[in-house]
């Protein structure tokens, strides 16, 4: 029986289940195949804190989304076209974000009285017509994966957990997505189990078999492969691209690098990747707490490494007081918030941009330092390395403001050639420098107001740095009125100078003459970017550039603004970049803020920004 | 280690490398002591205790046979913190309670540098308690010397943790609440390998003490009595006085009778505990012998607890000299493990690893 095959040009899927129940493998997994196949894609894995909730509890339910499609695309995509709802919990805590006329696949073997009650459904939506006005795919999942596992020697329990498996190979079948990747990725998982591993395979082709032979599923997808330009590519989360910048910002200094951490969701996954990759001379230190964990990396800066520390909003404030150590003993040292949602504790495993003000001003004294934050999973690479720059160029530490949707949020990423990666080979020290021969710790470099970085083990050249007022050249403790303001000063304006050094602010305006601009940073480059598209298609003329300096801010940034009658500033916090615009340039920015934990939706941007080119006409 | 076997714990000092500088340059130089003093004007009040460790470290350090370029002090903040800023090595005075977090990612990452931690009874004890405590564990190469005088010196006379419950001070006008540490059952808790303790006054002691820690592989931690002469002025003149002192005194000897004067000794106890007796009522022959290198903990620690009541018997010395793997080691074992198992580290495989695809 030959099934038809329908052409579209994106999918949006989420597979919703319990977190025990392996939907973020499965997503990642389904991820892999369809970047394998050549789409664009863009991934939210949304996830509970609680590692088990109580099973079949709203709490409980993990998901995953996956956008892709035959062009390039910019977000995760506001609503799926396809809901897979492994149980009655996954099926409420989703089916809100559902749209008409959608596809909903649930597992109708967790559909029983009692899953019900447990998330307060009276009576069973699959058969009380509530759905009606969805495409509802009635699959008895468990129980399809058991029948099929009948003649391994595993037990029900291990069986009805390859139901994962099932469903990716339906999903496979109906998005006619390339199988190989997972079946070598199943075979290397259970290497050491292979009875599981049969099993695995056995369901995933179940599920697979399932879609082509059941009537249930008549029609089949297909999404051809973007068009994506030449090169070779990978899927790639942010945290995996930031941990692969960290190395790359290693090798390209000649520094080694020295990773101090303490776990913290959800920036973990970067010490967990960093501490693979030993052979690349990477030191990853597990400290007892937050403050020792940059502590010890910026220790480890004193002797010469490369100095990170990583983590998210409760550990930065902890590092408060190191980083200004850091930036007064003008050492380089990479500080990586990936933020979540706060205040304190917050949601561990929701995304937020409220950490901004915090990096900014969040230490005693006139403390500054710059701050970058990456826009995509992938610029998380090329922000981290020029991170390095910076650091090591201007002897500061650099807070780089990553977060909970770039660090898990993936999206193909074209590798670059290594050779054209920049050289940032650090020049130490190794000569007095003083007049008279001794070594001025704080005699700065006049075109970058940075000081010498003399390495503990290089003679002559000792010297004592510390937390107490320097007085400029020696470095020697001083009190002295007018030291403390040039010191100050000098701090201050090494880190504004910065400014000269770096790209000035891309704007994107295709037209021409668009009154509105649209300024974001970090995390919400893709939302907006999909928002303003909508606009444009709809005959809307809207400029868009996206900050990944936000200290010091690119050189033409003033004068960019001043180019728009109204600019509008969407971000998710309560509009703290805003507050530095109207602080610095004087400019009446539009704010608009939403803190959900989770990103903006494109179709929502994109009303917004259209009210706000009608105001004016 | 054989507990049997009382060998010379200390290869320092004759000549021998140091075996906590095995991978440390050795210098070509003779230092003296005045090339270890830096051109900063010592400020510390007159008469504090700190003065005479300075002096006994300046004075020791050409002994350690390491280049001055090789040796890098950290400490906090607090009186006794202001230390590097009076030697002419390489130093970092850093934030309050966080030396040993800082000279551990130093230690870790430079296995060539000798690091000595200076920290004071506030700084390492109350708020950078964490920290010292993760060092020890962890057994990083490190030197931390506690300045103990039992008060805050620095911020005019608050009573510290290691205060005796009930002191007065400016913070405590009707005596301390708080019950204190005692910093050696503290450090052996967290399962250091080297514990001594010696008296600021006593210069010849605390070379001897530097000397054995400098000798030590791992963490070494030092407790050192030291006199603030403005806020707790003759803390501890009983172990100072050339009256008393003697009969005082318990004198950490490697192989030797635990004694404290002429008259009495250490014995075990009907608990298992240490006491100190009589020698006459007990005779000689069950004195204990001190053991340095005991890999279990619990004599040097019952040993600590023979400080009570206040003075009348107070060890001094090293308590416990035991070797094991250390932290920088290991990591640098890994290191080089990765290296040989996973081939040469190259930057354009590991970003083209995993799944990938070519367009084009």
């Amino acid at each position: 029986m030959t099934k038809e095959v329908k052409q579209v040009d994106r999918v949006i899927i989420r597979i919703a289940g319990d977190s025990g129940d392996g939907m973020q493998l499965t997503g990642d997994r389904f991820t892999q195949e369809t970047a394998s196949f050549g789409n664009d894609l863009s991934t939210l894995p949304n996830f509970p804190a609680e590692i088990r909730a109580p099973a079949g509890t709203l709490p409980g339910v993990s998901s995953f989304q996956l956008h892709f499609a035959d062009h390039d695309i910019m977000t995760p995509g506001d609503a799926p076209n396809v809901l897979v709802a492994m149980n009655p919990a996954a099926l409420k805590a989703n089916v809100e974000d559902v749209p008409k006329g959608a596809t909903i696949i649930a597992n109708t073997d967790e559909f029983t009285k009692r899953s019900l009650t447990k998330v307060g459904y009276e009576s069973d939506p699959l058969e009380d017509g509530s759905l009606g006005e969805f495409k509802v795919s009635r699959v008895p999942l468990t129980s399809l994966t058991v029948k099929a596992l009948e003649e391994f020697d595993i037990s029900k329990k291990e069986a009805q957990r390859a139901k994962n498996m099932f469903a990716l190979g339906l999903l496979s079948w109906m998005y006619n997505r390339p199988t190989e990747g997972t079946r070598d990725f199943l075979k290397s998982k259970f290497a050491s189990k292979p009875e599981i591993l049969e099993a695995n395979l056995a369901a995933f082709n179940a599920g697979w078999n399932f879609g082509e032979t059941t009537e249930d599923f008549a029609v089949s997808y297909e999404v051809k492969p973007a068009e994506l330009a030449p090169g070779t590519y990978r899927n790639i989360t942010g945290n995996l691209a930031l941990s692969y910048g960290l190395i790359a910002g290693s090798r390209l200094s000649g520094l080694s690098l020295f990773l101090g951490s303490y776990p913290i969701t959800p920036a973990s996954d970067v010490l967990h990747e960093l501490s693979k990759h030993k052979r690349f001379g990477v030191r990853t230190f597990q400290a007892e707490d937050e403050i020792s964990g940059v502590g010890a990396a910026l220790g480890a800066a004193f002797g010469g490494s490369l100095g990170v520390t990583t983590t998210s909003g409760p550990g930065m404030v902890l590092k408060a007081e190191t980083l200004g150590l850091a930036v007064t003993t003008e050492l380089p040292l990479l500080v990586i918030d990936v933020q979540r949602a706060g205040p304190s504790t917050g949601m561990p495993t929701k995304t937020e941009q409220g950490d901004l003000l915090m990096a900014m001003f969040g230490r005693n004294g006139e403390s500054p330092l710059p701050v970058l934050a990456p826009r995509s999973p992938s610029d998380c690479f090329d922000i981290a390395i020029e991170a390095t720059r910076i650091a090591t160029k201007y002897r500061t530490p650099v807070v780089v403001l990553s977060d909970g949707y770039l660090a898990n949020g993936s999206e193909p990423w074209r590798i670059p050639d290594v050779s054209g990666l920049p050289d940032l080979t650090v020049p130490f020290s190794t000569e007095p420098n003083g007049d008279n021969g001794e070594f001025l710790p704080y005699r700065r470099d006049p075109e970058t107001l940075a000081r010498p970085w003399a390495l503990p083990g290089t003679p002559g050249l000792e010297h004592r740095i510390g937390g107490i007022e320097k007085s400029d050249g020696t470095g020697n403790i001083s009190y002295s009125p007018a030291n403390h303001d040039l010191m100050v000063r000098s701090r201050q304006g090494k880190i504004d100078g910065i400014a000269r050094d770096i790209e000035d602010l891309q704007v994107d305006d295709p037209t021409g003459d668009a009154d509105v601009l649209v300024l974001g940073w970090g995390g919400t480059y893709g939302s907006i970017g999909a928002a303003v598209r909508r606009v444009r298609r709809a005959g809307g003329r809207v400029a868009q550039a996206h900050l990944r300096h936000l200290n010091p801010f690119p050189q033409n940034l003033g004068e960019v603004l001043g180019r728009y009658d109204r600019v509008l500033v969407p971000e998710i916090n309560l509009g703290q970049l805003a507050l530095l615009l109207r602080g610095k340039f004087l400019v009446d920015i539009i704010s608009y803020t939403k803190v959900r934990g989770l990103p903006f939706k494109a179709e929502e941007l994109a009303g917004v920004v259209q009210e706000v080119i009608d105001r004016a006409e | 280690m054989p507990s049997e076997n009382f060998s010379d714990a200390h290869a320092g000092g004759n000549g021998a490398v140091p075996n906590g500088l095995k991978l440390v340059p050795r210098s070509d130089v003779e230092y003296k002591m005045k090339d270890f003093k830096s051109d900063q004007d010592v400020r510390w009040c007159p008469g504090c205790g700190d003065y005479a460790i300075l002096a006994a470290f300046q004075g020791f350090l050409p002994e350690l046979g390491v280049p001055r370029e090789n040796i890098v002090i950290v400490s906090g903040i607090g009186c006794s913190s202001r230390f590097p800023y009076y030697l002419s090595t390489y130093g970092m005075h850093s934030i309050h309670g966080r030396a040993p977090a800082i000279a551990t990612g130093l230690a870790s990452s430079r296995p060539d540098l000798s690091v000595w931690v200076i920290t004071g009874d506030g700084d390492g004890l109350s708020i950078g308690g964490n920290h010292l405590i993760h060092a020890l564990r962890r057994n990083v190469n490190i030197n931390v010397l506690l300045f103990n005088n039992r008060i805050y010196g620095l911020t005019k006379g608050q009573y510290s943790p290691t205060s005796e419950t009930g002191m007065v001070t400016r913070s405590s006008p009707m005596g301390s609440l708080d019950s204190p540490f005692n910093p050696v059952s503290l450090a052996l808790g967290a399962e250091a390998g080297f514990v001594a303790r010696t008296i600021d006054s006593d210069r010849k002691h605390v070379t001897s003490v530097l000397r054995a820690a400098a000798d030590h592989e791992g963490a070494s931690f030092v407790e050192i009595y030291q006199n603030c002469p403005v806020f707790n002025d003759d803390a501890f003149q009983p172990l100072k006085d050339q009256e008393e002192r003697d009969s005082r005194l318990l004198r950490l000897e490697h192989g030797e009778p635990l004694r404290v004067g002429a008259d009495r000794g250490v014995v075990v106890g009907d608990h298992g505990e240490l006491t100190v007796a009589d020698i006459a009522e007990v005779g000689e022959d069950r004195l204990v012998r001190h053991d340095a290198h005991r890999a279990d903990p619990g004599y040097a620690f019952a040993l600590s607890r023979l400080d009570q009541p206040a003075f009348e018997h107070v060890p001094v010395g090293v308590f416990r000299d035991v070797q094991r793997p250390t932290y920088d080691g290991l990591m640098a074992e890994q290191l080089a493990t990765a290296g040989a198992d996973q081939g040469e580290a190259d930057l354009a495989s590991l970003l083209t690893s995993g799944d990938t695809w070519t367009v084009g």
